[in-house]
């Protein structure tokens, strides 16, 4: 079993990086605008919207220009998606005549999915029409996760451009993203999934009888197209409430493993595509060194937890919960994948995961998703560590701290510190007021230390705009359905206007050449350095919380009390 | 200045000022510039005020008092800290007040002079000094020439010549004429001297946070936020946990959530760091630099290029004999002989260098010269020759030496040739940069002296070092560019300017800031004021002008252009000692949450009456108070402990930054984890043994 999930395991590993650094390339051309050959017929399309909607492309923004655009990109979406939830009812495509949601429902479900957070209080086949899932939700799959990839972009922009003042145009950012990357890769996962059996159609729920006599409804609707893009641009957002743990949604070991594969693809591609566009891909090697060992060491980790740690289990390896189609091994490694990116969709209840195994789903969050990450998401926000890193270790050795020939001063170090702070403020005092308020209490379906693991959860997931889901913990209720839905909104664009803001002191700066008494941020040393940074920051801040939670009941459980 | 107590960091005169201060500075007003140590502040006044409200109930804890002792004591290290930094400084610009106390000026009036008190005197106004007076301000000679003592400010105790006119023109006040009489016009107003300005800057009073401390400052007001919102939550995440086992009495108390709030605080960084800022100047003013600002020093350790004289830090002063060639008709001990003779009275440099050279490499010796009819023809720029007629054995013998056309035109007079060999040996020493000299007796040039450029001892591993620092060395010099090459190979520079004028140093200088990197330079001369004014580092010579002084960021009290490379190591420490500290602050985090974390849970989740999260308790500290207090106790004794590596800075040595990374993460980052353990521990089993709990 154990060597099975090994070799399963490495096979993954393996699979992802050496899928990851073609496409990274390929993706590094599409943002330096030498468009691959393969997307290249496209070319007239991406004129075509130009003239369209009269954006010039050669126009170049500021850093707060380019944040405002973003900003209201991202806010007019918003604003469309809400309508389309509370008007569903008005709208085509809607077979099973589901009535609008209401507005705290509609507030929370749009901003989780503008801001690739796709944390859902609603069960998709219970509450949403077709045209809201297609026109609301895939659409804002996409933009949401090429809004991360704008980002990228940016920062890009910042670290090799010197003495300027312009970091670039949002709308040819946003283009290029999803013409040349997002919908060619979502198209052919998509067919790929209905090969596997994932459904596709506009028809209307199925009734049938059980041979127990009952009537059982079974849903129908245009799952893979919507899933496609959920995997590839890390929103997770499930057609069904089950999400991927539903079999039209994930019907076959090879669609389940295509989806993991896919919630990392890019993820994992962008970070050897940094490299390349900043014109060492050493520099990229060095992060994705980092984030692998700390995916690694998570995943091993959580593995151990779950197979081992609990004798009162008796050598039984616990299922309640898990994908019982594909086992505890699956369950557990998408659990890692889909938190260390952030996507959030599930295959498992990750409620019924062992007590370190949920800390691990749980660390993976509340450190931002920086392992990989999710699409844009996830290097940015490791780029903010990065900064503090290189601001520590450059102190270290003596020299005003530089990273890739830009100085750390104190304005990226006040930027950097506030992408990190908000989410994490936002997780503690959620989290810190929610354990003593009624409104989330009366929510709770456990006790005890899983009772706070609950509510850590759910305030985490969101501030960390991850979106998966505990289970357990009943958030559909107006208060916490507004109260997470601000969450998800100020986290994301916070640390975006932060990392856009540092990109804009940083593009202005002059370049200071590389000497021996430079920090090497393309060593070992480097990838080291960050990791440390990303744990002790991460652990010091959660620690308390994650002791209370998983790590008391970790050691409660050893005791045989269990919640 | 004091040269004396250089390896004692502090006497016990210090320390007890420095107590003193630390209690004057518990202002709120000095508090709250340190945002840090300001939590502490308020954090102890919270927890005393709990303690008195307490007591006043009835019900006073022993416990807690000690934690709000201990917090003072936290912040009183980190005052005394900061105060005994600064009381070094005072001390220094006491010594220099001293100096300026009191001068009478000598009013001139073109024919005589008024005595008036020195605070009364007015820029623009002229001045007579003679042997014995102090000059009353500072100002530039416009007649006469002097020597004049500046031990004063400079601590070097041979006088220097001050004249008017030129680069030596500039003198400043509290320096003493021990000889001859000036006239000179003041050029600064009274409180804005020089020796004024000085005594500002060591004490201090303009000391501006410098970038790169307002940055980390920042870094540390984030972490503090981060973990005032670590604590705050955990008073819900624990009233939910303590609701959910039943337990009765709460450890989660305010002074306790507030001890564990400063352990965690980077208090051991938050509470050094001015320290650190205002030792590194400190360091510099032990080696006699004075740093106008904290930011220079700073800079100090970014510099990228090195653009360092020849004369005086590569080479020692002046170019000395090194070899006598001699031609096919002499040998070299008749060369060195003629050589000597020609030079016993020559006293410029290079003179002396020959005699000396003659004297140990050839064994001449002075005696055969007794009782002998000499005549001396000394030597001038006119000639560029010197020379000696002697009268041996009743004829008149002529040595010469100098300048191969000044003896050639001399030998050409007297009816003789200059022989192919001498004029090539000549060329080849030209060409590998030296300086040829020719050495001629009666009609026959014998031979020629190699004059060259020493480089210093060690100088050349000094540029290696620096080279793996990823430092580049430039040298300037007036010489021509075939001259500057080989002695740039000599000393291992990695480049030159040759024939270096005011403007071509200024274009290297922008040319170098152009591609990025910072530049320090060294400078004396009135021209090379707007280069150091444009070096990101300027350190000016103290003998040097006034207007080059005034350029610099920098003043070298000693006038020794090889320190430079000191100011650099010391800017690189001042970085390298505040990144090393932050670390170590930090990794004490772990064993803090380790120790008072296990502690505070005692109270829940119970099973079988062992707590359940007891096994977080990997130190195994006493109890439950005892491992809170032990955890403050640490935290405060820690800063005390580490108040002579702040005022010293972290050991340099001139590594690559990758191994002085690794080096220091291994230090400060890995020892920065385990020491709290074993320090906690300790603690732990010293307050239970004295029964402090």
């Amino acid at each position: 079993m154990q060597t099975e999930a090994i070799f399963y395991n490495v096979f993954f590993v393996i699979v992802l990086l050496s899928l990851g650094y073609p496409l990274g390339l390929f993706i590094a051309r599409i943002f330096e605008g030498d468009i691959p050959k393969r997307v290249s017929f496209l070319k007239p399309v991406e004129n075509l919207i130009y003239r369209v909607s009269g954006i010039n492309p050669q126009t170049k923004f500021s850093a707060p220009t380019y944040f405002l655009h973003l900003l209201t990109f991202n806010l007019m979406g918003l604003v469309l998606l809400i309508l389309i939830l509370m008007g569903q009812g008005f709208l085509p495509l809607n077979p099973q005549s589901v009535s609008g949601l209401d507005f705290p429902l509609a507030f929370n479900t749009a901003v989780s999915f503008i801001t690739n957070t796709n944390w859902q209080a609603y069960s998709g086949e219970v509450s949403l029409s077709y045209f809201s899932q297609m026109v609301g939700l895939t659409t804002q799959n996409f933009l949401s996760a090429s809004t991360g990839l704008a980002v990228i972009m940016v920062v890009v922009n910042g670290l090799n451009q010197k003495s300027e003042k312009i970091i670039g145009n949002f709308w040819v950012d946003m283009v290029r993203m999803n013409l040349y990357l997002l919908l060619p890769l979502a198209c052919i996962l998509a067919l790929i999934l209905i090969g596997q059996g994932v459904i596709q159609n506009f028809s209307p729920y199925i009734k049938s009888l059980t041979l127990e006599g009952i009537e059982q409804v079974i849903p129908m609707g245009p799952a893979a197209s919507q899933i496609a893009i959920k995997q590839l641009g890390t929103n997770g957002g499930g057609f069904f409430g089950v999400n991927s743990a539903h079999p039209f949604e994930n019907p076959t070991p090879f669609s389940n493993f295509l989806q993991m594969l896919s919630i990392l693809l890019i993820p994992v591609a962008q970070v050897f595509a940094f490299g390349k566009l900043v014109k060492n891909e050493r520099q990229g090697f060095s992060i994705a060194a980092a984030m692998s060992v700390i995916f690694i060491v998570l995943l091993t980790f959580s593995l151990w937890s779950e197979f081992t740690t609990i004798p009162s289990w008796a050598g039984d390896i616990p299922l309640e919960g898990k994908e019982l189609r594909f086992g505890t091994n699956e369950s557990v490694l998408w659990s890692v994948v889909t938190t260390a990116a952030s996507n959030g969709s599930v295959n498992a209840m990750h409620s019924s995961l062992s007590p370190l195994s949920g800390l691990v789903a749980l660390f993976n969050m509340m450190t931002g998703e920086v392992v990989f990450g999710g699409v844009g998401s996830g290097l940015y926000g490791m780029f903010l560590y990065v900064i503090l890193t290189v601001f520590v270790a450059g102190l270290m050795v003596g020299r005003t701290p530089e990273y890739l020939g830009k100085r750390i001063e104190a304005y990226e170090i006040k930027l950097a510190m506030i992408g990190i702070l908000i989410p994490s403020a936002l997780i503690l005092i959620g989290a810190g007021v929610a354990s003593v308020s009624d409104w989330a209490l009366s929510s709770l379906s456990h006790q005890g230390p899983h009772g706070l693991s609950e509510i850590l959860y759910a305030f985490t997931s969101t501030s960390g705009n991850n979106g998966s889901a505990f289970a357990g913990f009943n958030v559909n209720t107006p208060v916490i359905n507004i109260v997470l839905g601000l969450c998800m909104f100020i986290s994301r664009f916070i640390v975006i206007y932060a990392v856009i803001m540092i990109s804009g002191s940083l593009v202005a700066k002059k370049y200071t050449p590389v000497t021996a008494g430079t920090f090497p941020t393309d060593s070992y040393l480097f990838s080291i350095l960050l990791i440390g940074v990303v744990f002790i920051v991460g652990a010091l801040t959660f620690f308390p919380a994650l002791t209370l939670g998983p790590i008391a009941e970790h050691f409660l459980t050893i005791y045989g009390i269990t919640f | 200045m004091s040269h004396h107590s250089k390896n004692i960091l502090f006497t016990k005169k210090d320390i007890l000022k420095g107590i003193h201060d630390s209690f004057k500075k518990l202002n709120p007003r000095d508090q709250i510039r340190n945002p840090v140590m300001f939590i502490v502040f308020i954090g102890a006044i919270m927890t005393s005020a709990i303690v008195s409200y307490e007591s006043w109930l009835g019900h006073f804890s022993g416990f807690n008092l000690q934690i709000a002792i201990w917090l003072w004591v936290t912040v009183l290290f980190a005052n005394f800290a900061e105060a005994i930094a600064e009381g070094k400084g005072k001390a220094q610009a006491e010594s220099l007040k001293n100096v300026k106390s009191e001068t009478m000026a000598k009013l001139w009036t073109g024919k005589t002079h008024v005595l008036i008190s020195a605070a009364e005197l007015n820029k623009g106004e002229v001045v007579l000094c003679e042997a014995g007076d102090v000059i009353p301000g500072d100002g530039e000679v416009v007649e006469g020439i002097a020597s004049v003592d500046e031990s004063a400010i400079t601590g070097e105790s041979a006088p220097v010549i001050r004249e008017s006119g030129g680069d030596r023109s500039a003198v400043t006040a509290g320096t003493k004429v021990i000889s001859d009489r000036i006239i000179i016009r003041i050029t600064a107003a009274q409180g804005e001297t020089y020796i004024d300005k000085l005594i500002s800057m060591v004490e201090g009073a303009n000391r501006q946070p410098t970038p790169n401390e307002i940055a980390l400052s920042t870094l540390l007001i984030g972490l503090t936020a981060i973990f005032l919102l670590a604590v705050g939550s955990l008073k819900g995440l624990m009233s939910y946990s303590e609701t959910q086992s039943n337990s009765v009495q709460s450890l989660a108390t305010i002074p306790v959530l507030i001890a564990l709030l400063v352990c965690l605080i980077p208090t051991t960084i938050g509470g050094l760091l001015s320290a650190i800022g205002i030792s590194g100047m400190e360091r510099l003013l032990k080696k006699n630099i004075i740093a106008k600002s904290g930011r220079a020093v700073e800079a100090a350790g970014d510099v990228d290029v090195l653009l360092l004289d020849k004369t005086g830090t590569i080479t020692i002063g002046n170019r000395q004999a090194s070899e006598f060639i001699p031609s096919s008709y002499s040998n070299a001990d008749d060369v060195a002989r003629a050589a000597f003779l020609a030079s016993i009275k020559d006293e410029t440099p290079e003179g002396r260098s020959i005699v000396k050279l003659a004297e140990i490499g050839h064994k001449i010796q002075n005696i055969e010269l007794k009782n002998q009819a000499m005549t001396f023809i000394p030597f001038s720029a006119e000639t560029r020759m010197s020379g000696l007629d002697l009268t041996e054995a009743g004829e008149v013998q002529y040595y010469r030496k100098g300048a191969p056309d000044s003896v050639t035109k001399w030998i050409t007079n007297q009816g003789g040739q200059v022989h192919p060999i001498i004029k090539n040996a000549a060329e080849k020493i030209a060409k590998s940069g030296g300086t040829p000299l020719f050495v001629a007796h009666n009609n026959k040039v014998l031979g020629v002296i190699h004059l060259k450029d020493i480089v210093k001892a060690g100088i050349k591993e000094r540029f290696l070092e620096l080279r793996k620092m990823g430092i580049k060395t430039v040298m300037i010099t007036g010489d021509n560019p075939i001259t500057a090459a080989a002695i740039a190979a000599e000393a291992g520079v990695d480049d030159f300017l040759a024939e270096a004028t005011p403007e071509s140093k200024m274009n290297k200088i922008r040319e170098e800031q152009r591609a990025g990197r910072m530049v320090a330079m060294v400078g004396d001369g009135t021209n090379d004021a707007p280069a150091l004014a444009q070096a990101d580092v300027g350190v000016a010579m103290n003998t040097g002008t006034q207007a080059a002084r005034e350029a610099g960021n920098m003043v070298d009290l000693d006038s020794n252009p090889t320190k430079l490379i000191e100011v650099v190591e010391t800017g690189k420490q001042l970085l390298m000692t505040r990144g090393a500290l932050t670390t170590f602050s930090m990794a004490n985090d772990v064993a803090k949450y380790f120790a008072i974390l296990p502690a505070l849970f005692t109270g829940i989740y119970i099973v079988n009456n062992i707590p359940a999260l007891k096994s977080l308790d990997v130190m195994s500290l006493h109890s439950a108070q005892s491992a809170i207090l032990s955890a403050v106790i640490f935290n405060a004794l820690i800063i005390i402990v580490l108040i002579p590596l702040a005022l010293k800075g972290v050991p340099y040595r001139s590594l690559s930054a990758k191994e002085i990374l690794r080096r220091n993460l291994l230090i400060y980052g890995i020892g920065g984890i385990i020491v709290p353990f074993i320090g906690i521990k300790l603690i732990d089993l010293f307050i239970v043994g004295i029964g402090l709990i």
